[in-house]
């Protein structure tokens, strides 16, 4: 109630500043603007919705995949733990905004450069709390398994996988929050398609209200999708929420 | 001299047949110095343990004198340094019940048969009788969460009956909860000890908790984990806690422990 409220009054006074002709209608749309464009402009931004929307979802899945296998390679060896953290940590420090030009210029305008700097900015934050979350598993619950004559691989299976679920979607949760920017970032640095495409095109062309529609387009898509994944969260982990009485 | 002898480990799929003991010989342990510079630890030094088929022996001593240690060697989680280990498989439980939270009741009991390679529905089935047994009958599909510390302790105890093993190593089973559920869950082991006989080996710092179950008590001193005493429970099942002869032992267990 309150944050709708905020959200009202914020977008009450933004209204009012632009018509009284506090800024330029260029420089800030006011939120009439956006609205009428994002219902005029409906078929373009929902055309180049489905561009950016598969860049991220693919994007994330390789992310994901790629993530996960390193996390659980990490976690199995210890010499690979050493061998790629180091790496890890440090493919994070790599510009993005310099690289996604050079990664267009080898693999053109299609999807590839995309998924690639999408999976790129989404790995890291996914193997971290993964990794984490294996580390954390009681070590007794594994010589309890050992008791029982369990395999290293059963053990896995059977407690380190499903502990280690809510920090893979701990995980999922924070890739999503940039995995926007990053699609966005890859279509600026060259494509023909795409919001970020949209929206490149439109500023020059004076049609802020199109770019503030396309990015408003984007931000739902990515609220839609942490919702999702958080909706996830409680159906497939309730004792994460609940477990305070059982792991004292 | 070091040995260590192992019987195979049996599956637990197969009809238990007879019950192991344990054996220890002048064990000793000893655990390098977690901090660089710290002195090493000798968690037990010549600690000697005998348990025949279907004895409870429970071993009382204040924390840090190497009572989950002496555990963990009977299970083969660690390797003595120093004297002989006999003994048949061993399985442990825990204070804490370490049920997995996401699986229900009947799926944490089953857990051991799973790993042995039975399948879901034989395991459930077997597992779920159990339950039964133990007075858990409609809470099969309960998840650890929605049960009480008592209920979660049994199910813990009905996956360690149905591990196979045939000796059980119980580390302060009861130590996580209130004294009133404490005495009743005591109870509820005598009980189902009387009618499934298992090799115990029960460790907790509760001195009445090991003169009620036990058919022999030893103490034990700390730095280095020792026995200082041993006593014999000759007292006829099943017991009552006001039993002048329980008593005279907990005041004399107690006796020990101070010196
Ligand atoms: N893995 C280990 N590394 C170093 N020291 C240990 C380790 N395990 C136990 N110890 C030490 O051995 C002693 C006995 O521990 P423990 O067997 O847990 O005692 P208890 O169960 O009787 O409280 C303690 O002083 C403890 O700090
Ligand atoms: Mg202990």
């Amino acid at each position: 109630m309150m944050a709708a409220a905020l959200v009202l009054v914020l977008l009450g006074s933004w209204e009012a500043y632009v018509r009284l002709g506090g800024i330029d209608e260029i420089v800030l749309p006011a939120p009439s603007a956006i609205a009428t464009a994002l219902h005029d402009d409906r078929a373009l931004l929902w055309s180049n919705f489905t561009v950016t929307a598969g860049e991220i979802a693919f994007g994330m899945l390789v992310a994901l995949v790629l993530g996960l296998a390193c996390a659980v390679a990490m976690h199995f060896s210890d010499a690979l733990r050493r061998a790629l953290y180091p790496l890890l940590v440090s493919s994070q420090t790599i510009p993005i905004v310099l690289v996604a030009p050079l990664l267009v210029a080898w693999w053109g305008f299609d999807l590839t450069p995309k998924l690639a700097i999408v999976a790129l900015v989404c790995f890291f934050p996914i193997v971290v709390p993964t990794l984490d979350a294996l580390d954390r598993v009681d070590p007794d619950l594994r010589k309890l398994m050992r008791t029982f004559g369990a395999s290293r691989w059963q053990t896995f299976r059977i407690v380190e996988a499903p502990a280690a679920l809510p920090g893979v979607l701990t995980g999922a949760k924070l890739s999503v929050a940039i995995a926007a920017i990053a699609a966005t970032l890859a279509e600026l640095a060259g494509s023909d398609s795409g919001l970020g495409n949209l929206m490149l095109k439109a500023i020059p062309n004076f049609e802020t209200a199109r770019a503030f529609a396309a990015v408003l387009v984007l931000s739902a898509f990515s609220m839609a999708l942490f919702g999702l994944l958080a909706l996830a969260e409680r159906r497939l982990l309730p004792w994460a929420h609940q477990t305070r009485g059982t792991a004292q | 001299m070091l040995t260590r002898t192992r019987a195979p480990a049996q599956a637990p799929s197969q009809v238990q047949t007879g019950l192991g003991s344990v054996c220890l010989r002048d064990v000793g342990k000893t655990f390098a110095a977690r901090r660089r510079g710290a002195a090493p630890v000798t968690a037990l030094d010549g600690l000697s343990l005998d348990a025949g088929p279907g004895e409870i022996v429970a071993v009382v001593g204040p924390s840090g004198c190497g009572k989950t240690t002496l555990l963990e060697l009977v299970c083969g989680l660690t390797e003595p340094d120093a004297g002989s280990l006999q003994a048949a498989p061993a399985t442990l439980m825990a204070q804490r019940d370490l049920l997995l939270p996401w699986r229900s009741a009947v799926d944490n009991a089953a857990l051991a048969l799973r790993v042995a390679g039975i399948e879901r529905a034989a395991a459930r089935t077997r597992a779920a009788a159990l339950l039964r047994d133990f007075g858990l009958e409609g809470f099969e599909r309960a998840r650890p969460y929605e049960m009480s510390g008592g209920m979660r302790q049994r199910v813990a105890f009905a996956r360690t009956l149905l591990s196979g093993r045939t000796v059980l190593c119980l580390d302060e089973p009861f130590a996580s909860l209130d004294a009133l559920t404490r005495q009743d869950m005591q109870d509820w082991l005598a009980g189902t000890l009387a009618t499934q006989p298992r090799t115990v080996v029960l460790v907790t710092h509760d001195v009445e908790e090991a003169i009620v179950l036990a058919d022999r008590v030893l103490v034990l001193a700390p730095r280095p984990g020792r026995v200082v005493a041993t006593l014999d429970v000759d007292v006829e099942r099943p017991r009552r806690r006001t039993d002048a002869r329980l008593v005279a032992l907990r005041e004399r267990a107690l006796r020990e422990l101070r010196a």
